[in-house]
């Protein structure tokens, strides 16, 4: 979006549209950090041992705090990671549907079709119930 | 563009590349500042509206109405003890916080505030607001983790598996404006909507603004799917053990995913910064009105509807959260982009 910038530097291809993202991404680190850190200048720092404890309803913790959870978190993010790699194939099929036509149409009804069967053997297993 | 004209003589390197990032940098400060405003502010407008929907006043007390409430909340979390518990994993509890601030605020990166202002309009805005939003999901695993503590452990994990879960439901939901759109840049998703009569895809793509907004609300953590922070079961979840200035990074990073989520709703659904050309041509004058107008009213709006919905819904148990996203969201929004697809081939 900036063609001046393209012209510093010319013969080599650097993506000028991705600059101002890149200094964005650069102030808020610098955003999030800095606020901490001028904080820490400012602020009272009085710990002790109760004050450090985890919290947990006004009683000293009991047991391990890093205990074993259900298995179905598990299988959430494994259809986590299925699904979302089939709702990223869909995108750049959506941005040239218009230029393609008839054969992305029938293309993507194949894909969603075999999507659907998995689908509805996750649904059939039950990965999706929580009792 | 004209005011950094005076910075060329001054500095004596016109169209420079240094001269273009202090543009760039000027501009994101802006952005950051206003957009801060609006986190503080809409914290005092969440306890003012909720208020009254209670028949209470909200904030009285700082400041007529309690106007400056916000900035004395401000100082005192900046001035609090920041604790760090013990057992903690100290260095991840520490880098926590800074990420979901990270991912909310570089997501205005690509957002279209009105014509021609957007700080980077890269051909791919929308994948991009996805990808930070997925970002976010770090922090929560990350402090739920480190914290050592029973509470920040169950809001992290119910968190992160509701967080992705809904992720899906989003991105599915999106599919088909970009089939509408056939663009992923969130300044040619505002203009191809002018292309129709009613100017914003909230009519043709009714079920996928329904299942964004749904999800938007999961994904926020707002109520009704607030579990992860349920006040009264888990005291806050993915952050009971943070204080201080850490803790309000997380509440500001909530706030500022609430105000990013609408941004996007207002510019796939709600034709962004313009009005329907249906209404423009029966009034001409609207289009005197500055485009920043429509954007920031849609955008409030929405902000609006999120206190609404929590004053007036109660919170969903886990298994029915589960249940709506996997059961009911992810095919609407398949179906939606099946007949999207279909209707758009047909015509």
């Amino acid at each position: 979006m900036n063609p001046q910038i393209d012209k510093m530097t010319p013969g080599s291809y650097i993506p000028t549209d991705y600059l101002p993202v890149l200094i964005f991404m650069m102030i808020a680190v610098a955003f999030g950090a800095g606020t901490l850190l001028v904080g820490s200048l400012f602020r009272l720092r009085r710990p002790y041992k109760e004050k450090l404890t985890p919290y947990e309803s006004g009683n000293p913790p009991v047991g391990e705090p890093r205990y074993r959870f259900s298995i179905k978190f598990y299988i959430i993010a494994m259809l986590f990671v299925i699904f979302d790699v089939e709702a990223v194939f869909l995108y750049p099929w959506a941005v040239v549907y218009n230029k393609i036509g008839l054969y992305a149409l029938i293309e993507m009804m194949l894909f969603i079709v075999i999507l659907l069967v998995g689908y509805a053997y996750a649904w059939k297993k039950e990965a999706f119930k929580w009792d | 563009m004209n005011i950094f004209g005076l910075f060329d003589g001054l500095i004596g390197m016109q169209g420079s590349l240094a001269l273009n990032i202090l543009i760039i940098i000027v501009k994101i400060a802006v952005v950051v500042g206003i957009t801060m405003l609006h986190v503080a502010y809409a914290t005092y407008f969440e306890r003012k509206v909720i208020g009254h929907m209670q028949v209470r006043l909200g904030p009285m007390r700082v400041g007529p109405h309690g106007i400056l409430q916000p900035i004395a909340d401000g100082i005192k979390l900046f001035f609090k003890e920041d604790i760090v518990p013990d057992g903690a994993d100290k260095p991840v509890f520490k880098i926590a916080p800074i990420i979901p601030v990270f991912a909310a605020l570089s997501s205005l990166a690509v957002i279209p505030f009105f014509e021609g202002f957007v700080i980077a309009d890269i051909n791919i805005g929308l994948l991009y607001i996805l990808a930070m939003s997925s970002l976010g999901a770090y922090g929560i695993v990350m402090s739920g983790w480190s914290s050592n503590s029973k509470y920040s452990f169950l809001g992290g994990l119910r968190s992160s598996a509701q967080v992705i879960s809904y992720e899906i439901a989003i991105g599915l939901s999106l599919v088909g404006v970009m089939i509408m759109a056939g663009s992923l840049s969130l300044n040619d998703i505002v203009k191809a909507q002018q292309q129709h009569w009613h100017g914003m895809y909230l009519i043709p793509q009714f079920i996928a603004y329904f299942v964004f907004l749904v999800a938007a609300f999961a994904e926020t953590n707002r109520a009704p799917f607030d579990l992860p922070e349920a006040e009264s079961e888990l005291v806050a979840g993915y952050f009971v053990e943070y204080s201080g200035m850490r803790f309000a990074l997380f509440y500001a990073a909530e706030y500022m995913g609430m105000i990013i989520m609408s941004s996007i709703a207002v510019v796939c659904f709600w034709g962004g910064w313009t009005m329907p050309p249906v209404i423009t041509n029966a009034v001409p004058a609207i289009k005197m009105v500055p485009g920043i107008v429509w954007f920031v009213g849609k955008v409030y709006f929405h902000i609006f509807l999120y206190y609404w919905i929590r004053a007036t819904l109660p919170r969903y148990r886990y298994d029915q959260l589960m249940a709506l996203g996997w059961k009911v969201l992810i095919p609407l929004a398949l179906a939606n982009i099946v007949v999207t697809a279909i209707v758009k081939f047909m015509s």
